[in-house]
């Protein structure tokens, strides 16, 4: 008895924190409000949501059964299905759902002030994209370890599969391109950041070289020595930059960078994986991990002040990082990191393959998804711990507020954001670059706050270094989603090409594959091109659309688990997914609604499409905009139709979800369930 | 009986299963775990080579939804 008291009274202590927190982040006004609230406040509702929460769901909604084989077991070949300890599954999922979205989004949200951010990635996380993970895992290990796509046509029907597989290539599509322009703006006009990001290139071709040939399947050694040599290219950027006759070679333009990033992505998807994607791979996971958690620990050790107000008056829309009222826009904006539908294609297909037992769902599912909303709460923080005035003047394009530095802060400033321009050249000095005005995207303001935060817990010394290794360390991994993406999207494309022509659709044939990988990487190259162009610096445009196209993915998958649920006999708790899918719903469709049709030329595409041919019909464009003009209005109306067609996608998913539901419960047929019959598990040290 | 953490002997398990842990997650002793379920599951069959394996084991990992945004 008094054990049990005690966890209830630790149980109790920690719900109080986590309020207590939350309550003092969102009543805070007037003086700096200390981060630790921030990690309080999270580490609280993560605690908490987990224990009671995700135990609920477990033992009410899916009955997890421990008795039961998982395919891991069943299917054991020692290769992909194999039961692996549940630690090591853990950390082969966090590795692959953690990516960049959970650091850029909630950078770029933060023009809202923290405090709206802070609760949707909160509230998102623990009844959102917990729950999508964690169930979506479930449906997928009940049924032989299935991809979404295949789950959605066995349950709903080909509607819904169709749904999923256009969805899914979509999402990569946008995906990529935004985070190639994250990258593109990162690397303009920096020459250490542009050698140092050309110097990963051999680095990560050495060491899949080292790992093939010389010492086969030496990960661990490998990676050691991958990471000094990524050490030295930060170093050697530095050097470089330090050099008047060297540096002008890696001072490029941003469509030179684009340009780059593209020949990249198209090299990374034809050359075999062994040689870039997997090396890169090896180092991005280690120093992805590493950097997380050192970052974890220098934010409490530092305990650093957070400069940000909780709101901002651009919750009104008219925000110079992104254009929209802060409903729904902060939803949209905030995808990874609160809900995010791309985890759902990891959970399903990949990890339930290594399972040992089912009841491990809870912690793999539920528990990687709490820890990589945790990061995206490190990253607000990141974002506000620095001068509300300087954040804005790294992140506003000079579109909004002015090519001229003078023009810049005096707009910014006149927000209330004081920042002069002294600040900010010598900000630019000590980061070791010409200037950080106008670098949008997200990356450069996040590399300024953990240089910030590193170089104060390490000495204060070296920010010039912790910057270019925190853009190198964003660089590389965005760069390994944008090879594997590229790859994926390659294998989904020729899985549609071969019903038109049978040649194009064989993986395993080498033209074929460079035919299909350049249609792939001229997809993506297509918005991220147009990104540049646009004089909002893009982000305007890409992040927006790449929030739609995420949280329509969620809606696939928590639609499709709806549906299952119902059929598992579950109605009264179905609410349990489709109270997330509703909101979502609301969320995307109120989106995508004023992406096309607002009036207003920044928000709508259709509006900014009509303004600039207006403009350009006036001859009221300045001449260095005319060449660029008709693109950028096909681009616009292009964008405008993709934002509905995701709309329209995700509601005839739901639709057809619905319609099932309907017959279901008049007792008309349906689709069967598709799980796979209990079978008993042998594995002894599964049932400990 | 177990010594309380920190004592040399407990600290040299505890490092080890750490390093066992590490290896285990970065696919460093995947080969070994290959040896052992083989000479379990085909006794009668040649095992592939240390390289053999590494590159059957690589083609095969690239092959679905890996990384996310």
């Amino acid at each position: 008895m008094p054990r049990s008291i005690l966890s209830k009274l630790v149980w109790l202590a920690i719900a109080v924190m986590g309020a207590s927190a939350i309550g003092g982040i969102a009543i805070h006004r007037g003086e700096h409000i200390n981060a630790l609230w921030f990690i309080a406040a999270a580490a609280g509702t993560y605690l908490v949501a987990y224990r009671f929460y995700s135990a609920w769901i477990c033992a009410k909604v899916l009955v997890l059964d421990e008795t039961r084989a998982t395919p891991a077991e069943r299917f054991n070949n020692g290769r992909d299905f194999v039961p692996t300890n549940k630690w090591v599954a853990f950390g082969h999922h966090f590795a692959a759902i953690a990516g960049p979205g959970p650091l850029i989004g909630p950078t770029l949200a933060m023009q809202f002030g923290y405090l709206p951010g802070t609760l949707w990635i909160l509230a998102g996380a623990v009844l959102g994209g917990c729950v999508q993970d964690m169930i979506i895992m479930f449906c997928s290990t009940r049924r032989d370890g299935r991809s979404l796509g295949q789950m959605a046509r066995d349950e709903l029907g080909p509607v819904g599969g169709w749904a999923a597989l256009i969805g899914s290539l979509m999402i990569i599509v946008i995906l990529i391109a935004v985070l190639g322009l994250v990258i593109v703006k990162a690397m303009k006009h920096s020459p250490w950041a542009t050698a140092t990001v050309l110097g990963t290139i051999p680095v990560a071709m050495l060491i899949g070289i080292y790992m093939r040939g010389i010492r086969p399947g030496r990960v661990l050694e490998g990676s050691i020595i991958g990471i000094a040599l990524l050490l030295v290219c930060v170093w050697g950027g530095g050097v470089i930059n330090g050099s008047e006759s060297l540096k002008g070679y890696f001072d490029w333009n941003d469509m030179t960078c684009a340009w780059f990033v593209m020949i990249y992505g198209f090299a990374a998807a034809a050359l075999p994986v062994w040689l870039l994607l997997a090396p890169r791979d090896y180092l991005s996971t280690f120093l992805k991990l590493g950097v997380v958690f050192m970052l974890a620990g220098a934010i409490l050790i530092l305990a650093p002040e957070v400069k940000m107000p909780p709101l901002t008056q651009f919750i009104d829309g008219t925000g110079p990082i992104f254009k929209g009222d802060l409903f729904p826009f902060v939803f949209i904006t905030i995808a990874c990191g609160a809900i995010s539908g791309f985890h759902s294609l990891v959970s399903s297909g990949t990890t339930p393959k290594l399972l040992a037992n089912e009841k491990e769902i809870r912690m793999i599912g539920y528990g990687s998804m709490a820890l990589e909303s945790f990061v995206a709460i490190m990253a607000v923080i990141a974002a506000c711990v620095m001068e509300p005035g300087i954040y804005f003047a790294i992140n506003s394009p000079p579109g909004v507020v002015g090519k001229e530095a003078a023009d810049a802060v005096a707009k910014i400033t006149s927000w209330g954001y004081p920042v002069t321009v002294e600040q900010m050249s010598a900000l630019a000095t000590e980061m070791g670059e010409k200037t950080l005005f106008g670098r949008v995207g997200g990356a450069p303001s996040l590399a300024v706050g953990m240089a910030t935060i590193f170089s104060t817990t390490f000495g204060g010394k070296l920010l010039d270094m912790w910057y270019h290794f925190a853009i190198m360390f964003e660089v590389l991994f965005i760069l390994t989603t944008l090879d594997a993406g590229t790859r994926v999207g390659r294998f989904m494309l020729q899985d549609l090409l071969k019903h038109v022509s049978k040649p194009l659709g064989d993986v395993s044939s080498y033209p074929a594959t460079v035919v299909a990988s350049a249609i792939f990487v001229a997809a993506w190259g297509y918005f991220l091109v147009q990104g540049v162009q646009d004089p909002l610096g893009g982000v305007n445009i890409l992040w927006p659309l790449f929030g739609i196209s995420n949280q329509l993915l969620a809606g696939i998958a928590l639609t499709v688990a709806t549906g299952i649920l119902i059929k598992m006999g579950k109605l009264r708790y179905a609410w349990v997914t489709a109270l997330p899918l509703t909101w979502l719903a609301i969320v995307c469709t109120t989106a995508a609604w004023q992406k096309v049709f607002s009036t207003n030329p920044a928000i709508g595409f259709l509006a900014g499409a009509n303004d600039l041919a207006q403009k350009l019909a006036a001859g009221a464009l300045p001449p260095e905009k005319v060449a660029s003009a008709p693109a950028l209005i096909l681009g616009q109306r292009i964008d405008a139709a993709l934002a509905l067609l995701f709309a329209i996608i995700l509601w005839i998913v739901i639709a057809d979800m619905l319609r099932m539901t309907y017959r279901f419960l008049n007792g008309k047929q349906v689709q069967p369930l598709s799980e796979a019959p209990h079978s008993p598990t042998q594995l002894a040290w599964a049932r400990d | 009986m177990s010594t309380p953490l920190g004592l040399p002997g407990n600290l040299r398990e505890d490092l080890q299963k750490l390093w066992d842990f590490v290896r285990e997650v970065s696919g460093d002793d995947a080969y070994e775990r290959y040896l052992k379920r083989h000479a379990k599951v085909h006794p009668d069959l040649e095992p592939m080579t240390r390289q053999e394996f590494f590159k059957a084991e690589q083609d095969r990992k690239w092959d679905g939804v890996t990384r996310c945004c």
